[in-house]
């Protein structure tokens, strides 16, 4: 009996692929993905209050400046920015009009408030001055939207849509969905320590001690479903993605912190190794959030705890056999 | 079939009450984000630099000027030596503005010779409650090869500032004062000059361009005209201080600050040096 309810719920018999939707979905998560690195290469270079005005740049709303200097740096990110804009806005519109999935539209529309609230925040750090605290906020969210666009792809993706999950209960403790959702916790609480740091709101310590949390809780994550649930590609995939990331991600933290910290304290001004080991660690930073997501939602549709748990409230209808 | 029913039901009533727990869950998780960020949020910005941290003895403000008697006056004046070798200054790309021609290189450190540039030496303390007039004349500041002229200005507070910009490209002047407002200007080529005063007293303003974030300089707010910068021969002159016991205080972007203790009698006339290392 539940399977059938189960089956029904994660087949989503009623939505068809729409391609174009998906490749649109993929669009703009690529572009807003360029516009998470165009943010980065603002902060490294100390460009963020070269445009010193906001909503316009140097008066105008239109024109572009003379792009040398920080300026390059700063109106290309307000120029991306506005291009993720419109992408989501049409994404909005294009989901909440072809999806009948009830939740996606809802989501389009969260995704919309985001990037609207993400604008707003830009521009309080420039007529604030920087303060470390909207700043830091600016850049979690950044991610935060980059994950919602991330999951819209995932959600108009062929095989979501069209596959029937193949499914695992999980029986061992932690599950496998907390263990999830504990690594998506504690990556964005780095997220916010190294914004804060980038920031100049805090000290360097804080995001350095919580990266082997990170790694023990990634590790213990990724372990468990390669170990457990390798069958599943939905799950290995983003599992093997998630510990690939964090490598690279150890990596590109020990080198960020040597170009930064060690070598570039003093420095007369932003020198290239710094300036790209930070943006890299940044963009890394932001891929692995995404797929400590993406194996989140996969994990809660492929490897349940007990099924019960999973139905969703218009589904709780017991159905007789 | 009746069964069936009733074990649903069952089922229903375990599943609000793990959706509850869930819920609960996720609100705590969600409270604890919220605490982490007012935590961070709370915290005080990370001063990277070495800055003084001792305020400079005021004036009273809005006070009227206490005459000095012009025949009694004393000076002080001295060089501000660098011990040991001093670091090569770093060079300065300036490729990202095709505008910015020339060679530059970092003021941070500036000593030829031994002897130590851009230290600011002001009187700390022995003044009293004496009131100076805020002088009519601006001081300029220029931005000049993509760099600041002078790299460090004393200025007495109210008094005018005048910001020029000779280069042939957009500089934007943002000061990142602590006790002062904060601002954020751009000036285009061949504009008008800003005027620009600052109302407090602090030392060591730090003055920045995002647009050529090698650009940097600092600017000290006093309520006296007492203080001198040393220039490239280490050397500085403060005149016209009453007869008096006072502390000088000698100051760099890097290296900090020292005092120094000094008594003037009428129409005095003392050496004090200083020396800083690193």
């Amino acid at each position: 009996m539940f399977y059938r309810i189960k089956e029904s719920l994660l087949k989503a018999v009623a939505t068809p692929y729409n391609p174009a939707l998906h490749r649109f979905a993929v669009f703009t998560a690529a572009v807003t993905f360029l516009l998470i690195i165009a943010g980065a290469l603002v902060t490294s270079n100390d460009a963020g209050l070269s445009v010193p005005d906001w909503p316009t740049s140097f008066g105008s709303l239109y024109k572009i400046p003379h792009l040398v200097g920080g300026v390059k740096f700063e109106h290309t990110h307000r120029m991306i920015a506005e291009f993720v804009g419109f992408l989501t806005i049409i994404l909005t519109i294009w989901t909440w009009r072809a999806e009948p999935r009830r939740w996606m539209k809802y989501l389009g529309v969260a995704a919309v408030g985001l990037v609207i609230a993400q604008g707003i925040l830009g521009g309080l750090t420039v007529l604030f001055y920087l303060p470390p605290a909207i700043s830091s906020f600016h850049a979690a969210l950044a991610q935060t939207f980059f994950c919602t666009t991330i999951a819209i792809v995932l959600f108009t993706g062929r095989r979501w849509v069209e596959e029937v999950p193949r499914i695992e209960l999980d029986v061992r403790r932690p599950s496998l969905i907390t263990l999830t959702l504990l690594a998506i916790f504690v990556l964005y609480v780095q997220l916010i320590l190294g914004a804060m740091f980038r920031h100049k709101g805090m000290s360097w310590w804080p995001h350095v001690v919580n990266a082997p949390i990170i790694a023990i809780v990634l590790t213990w994550t990724a372990i468990r479903a390669l170990s457990q649930y390798s069958k599943i590609e939905a799950v290995r995939r983003p599992a093997i993605a998630m510990l690939s990331l964090l490598i690279a991600q150890l990596c590109l933290g020990f080198v960020a912190f040597e170009t930064r910290v060690v070598w570039g304290h003093d420095a007369a001004q932003p020198e290239l190794p710094m300036v790209i080991s930070t943006v890299a660690h940044v963009a890394v930073g932001a891929l692995l959030l995404a797929t400590a997501v993406i194996l989140a939602i996969q994990v809660w549709r492929h490897v349940p705890i007990v099924f019960e748990e999973r139905v969703p409230t218009g589904e709780r209808k017991p159905v007789a056999a | 079939m009746q069964g069936d029913i009733s074990k649903g039901f069952q089922d229903f009533s375990r599943k609000g009450d793990i959706m509850k727990r869930k819920t609960r869950l996720a609100l705590f998780g969600l409270l604890c984000l919220l605490g982490l960020w007012l935590l961070v949020g709370c915290g005080k910005k990370e001063s990277t630099s070495e800055q003084p941290t001792s305020a400079p003895t005021s004036a009273q403000p809005g006070a009227p000027a206490t005459p000095i008697d012009p025949n009694t006056v004393a000076s002080v004046s001295g060089a501000v030596k660098f011990e040991g070798t001093a670091p090569k200054p770093a060079k300065i790309d300036m490729s990202q503005d095709p505008a910015c021609k020339g060679t530059n290189t970092a003021e941070t450190l500036v000593a030829d010779n031994g002897n130590l540039a851009n230290v600011f030496v002001y009187v700390k303390d022995g003044l009293g409650n004496r009131a100076f007039d805020v002088p009519k004349d601006s001081v300029t500041l220029d931005q000049s090869g993509c760099r600041y002229h002078p790299h460090v200005l004393g200025v007495i507070a109210g008094q005018n500032i005048e910001i020029k910009n000779d280069d042939p490209t957009t500089h934007n002047i943002h000061p990142t004062p602590k006790d002062n407002r904060e601002w954020n200007e751009s000036q285009p080529p061949k504009a008008a000059p800003l005027e620009k005063s600052f109302a407090r007293e602090e030392i060591m303003l730090p003055v920045k361009c995002n647009q050529h974030p090698w650009m940097k300089m600092y600017i000290n707010v006093l309520k006296n005209p007492l203080y001198a910068v040393t220039g490239t021969d280490g050397k500085y002159t403060i005149k016209g201080l009453p007869p008096g016991d006072y502390t000088l205080a000698f100051v760099h972007e890097k290296l900090g600050e020292q005092d120094q203790k000094v008594t003037l009698a009428a129409k005095d006339s003392k050496t004090v040096d200083a020396s800083f290392k690193q």
